[in-house]
């Protein structure tokens, strides 16, 4: 196997190997989200016309998911690598940084979308659903997913302890995801709030994610899905450059 | 013939710290190299440096002939590590982190040469066992055996038997000597100073981010400007004139320092017209640890000049720990 392929196989293992905790917890908490908002808000929330709201709400959570699991696998991965030391086992080898890269994003992709489909298999016990346009659905949650494992890359690269880490994570993938109409159509936002949602790029993976299933969406998909391309290219290039640069890797 | 190891004119800094100051040395195919120096001397920086771990401010290091910046892939697969910390991942078993290791190597079948690793560093036992169910001595034999796994040329263990019980020392150092004898070459860098006397053909000592003595181990220990003559005395008290030699006194046991044999004549001759009886009488020949001694003590004498304050803070035990 290549340098890339084990270290590819290698993350998949590690998080494996605990999918009580980073597949069925995940699934189980998503989970009651759903339960616990549909039966308070169901009636209360404006979505699109005749949606009804848990239907609405489950690719919200799907994604929220997806997103939350590819940043956590990443970051949390390369901070106990880092923690413990054990990283070295990374740095002598002769690993380019392409290889390092795309090892550590696909891993989280493949642990985003596992989870993903697992949330998705239980909600559907719960609510029906309709899959307009599969393609899309798929598209959004590849590139959602990239985008939040090279992040959660960016955080474990620039953290020096547990607590940056879940700071980046509380402090900034949070409030972007709760605040990306998750719950909630940003039309039924004050305009204020409508703009300031069209700034953040984890709104337009929510958005273009829920048309894959309704066909229906805030904004046009294709423009959802390249700005959600642009920051994926644009975060890997950061990434890219930290490590080649070997920023606090390589002293 | 291509040097194992060759670094030219490395310098690094810390902070405010200098790590290293314009470090030469060129380490033969097929040597045993031992760096020797007290904690903080820059050992480790210079073997991270050589391992890619860090990155050098200026100079140029090769592994094998090959620069670690613009041909890292082929120095690092010349070189393997065993890192001073005691490192694993508590994911995997013996096997799984041996499998991995050689994976990023790029190896492919190398099941049979990871057994024999195993099996020479007595671990084929516990190849299934989860790494965090090992004991300290076990784990350091799993490093050795990582850095092992795709047949390194040149072998780079960086205080391997610190905390490590006799046994495992000794089992250590005969493959390690194997390993030298089959032709690879060896640096090694420990505190016990007696270990490097046996093992190594030649030695740098590092001080503050320089090396102040580079010398076969034999030049080195014969460098002594010194042996010692201690006695056991009865009947009177030495005499004043050879208060001078003395280098230790207790009870009636006495250290004196001579500068070579020839002195030994006059000394005696001087007891013996003190009166003083003599019970026992050793001639204590100068190894590599006071050798090391000598010349860690001359340097703190001969560098006294400005901008050493921030590194001889973490140079504090001079003092080899046995």
């Amino acid at each position: 196997m290549s340098g890339f392929g084990t270290l590819l196989f290698k993350e998949l293992l590690r998080f494996w190997k605990v999918a009580f905790q980073t597949i069925a917890a995940p699934v189980l908490t998503t989970l009651l989200y759903l339960l616990i908002f549909s039966h308070v808000m169901q009636g209360q929330a404006r979505v699109y016309g005749a949606v009804p709201y848990a239907a609405f709400l489950v690719p919200g959570l799907v994604m929220m998911a997806v997103l939350q699991n590819a940043f956590a696998n990443s970051s949390s991965s390369l901070i106990q690598s880092k923690i413990s030391g054990n990283i070295i086992f990374l740095l002598l080898p002769p690993l380019s940084y392409w290889d390092f890269f795309a090892a550590y994003v696909l891993a989280s992709v493949v642990r985003g979308m596992v989870v993903g489909v697992g949330v998705l298999l239980v909600s559907l016990g719960f609510v029906g659903l309709s899959f307009e346009h599969p393609l899309w659905i798929l598209a959004f949650a590849v590139t959602g997913s990239a985008i939040l494992g090279t992040l959660g890359l960016i955080a474990g690269i620039w953290a020096e302890k547990f607590d940056q880490v879940a700071a980046f994570q509380s402090f900034l993938i949070m409030p972007l995801t709760f605040l990306s109409g998750v719950f909630y159509s940003i039309h039924s936002l004050p305009d204020f709030w409508q703009t300031l949602s069209r700034f953040n790029p984890f709104f337009y993976m929510i958005d273009g994610f829920r048309y894959g299933f309704f066909g229906v969406s805030d904004i046009n998909p294709v423009l959802s899905l390249g700005i959600a391309a642009l920051s994926l290219l644009a975060l890997t290039a950061i990434t890219l450059a930290l490590l080649k640069r070997g920023y606090k890797l390589r002293h | 013939m291509t040097p194992a190891i060759q670094v030219q004119q490395v310098h690094k800094r810390f902070g405010a710290v200098q790590a290293l100051c314009g470090i030469d040395l060129e380490v033969a195919p097929g040597e045993f190299f031992g760096l020797l120096g007290p904690n903080g001397a820059g050992k480790t920086t210079l073997i991270n440096i050589l391992a890619g771990l860090a990155r050098a401010d200026s100079g140029s290091v090769r592994v094998m002939g090959h620069d670690v910046i613009d041909d890292y892939r082929a120095s690092r697969r010349a070189l393997g590590v065993v890192p001073q910390e005691l490192v694993f991942d508590p994911f995997f078993s013996v096997r799984e982190t041996l499998r991995f290791q050689s994976g990023y190597f790029g190896l492919k079948h190398n099941g049979a040469w990871i057994d024999e690793v195993m099996h020479h560093l007595d671990l084929t036992g516990k190849a299934d066992a989860n790494m965090r169910s090992l004991s300290g001595g076990m784990k350091r034999r799993v490093l050795v055996a990582q850095a092992l796994v795709h047949k390194p040329p040149v072998i780079v263990l960086d205080e391997p038997t610190a905390g490590v019980d006799v046994e495992l020392r000794q089992g250590l150092w005969e493959f390690v000597r194997g390993l030298n004898r089959d032709g690879h070459t060896i640096v090694l860098t420990t505190h016990y100073l007696e270990e490097a006397e046996a093992l190594c053909g030649r030695i740098a000592m590092m001080k503050q981010g320089r090396i102040v003595a580079l010398d076969t181990t034999r030049n080195l220990v014969n460098r002594r400007d010194s042996l010692y003559l201690k006695l056991r005395i009865a009947g009177a008290a030495l005499p004043a004139a050879l208060a001078a030699r003395v280098r230790d006194s207790r009870d009636a046991v006495h250290t004196l320092r001579l500068r070579s044999h020839a002195e030994l004549e006059g000394v005696l001759a001087q007891v013996r017209e003190a009166g003083v009886q003599i019970e026992e009488l050793e001639l204590l020949q100068p190894d590599l640890e006071d050798v090391f001694v000598q010349i860690m003590n001359r340097e703190e004498g001969a560098d006294g000049r400005g901008g050493r304050s921030a590194a001889s803070a973490l140079s504090a035990p001079a003092a080899p720990n046995r």
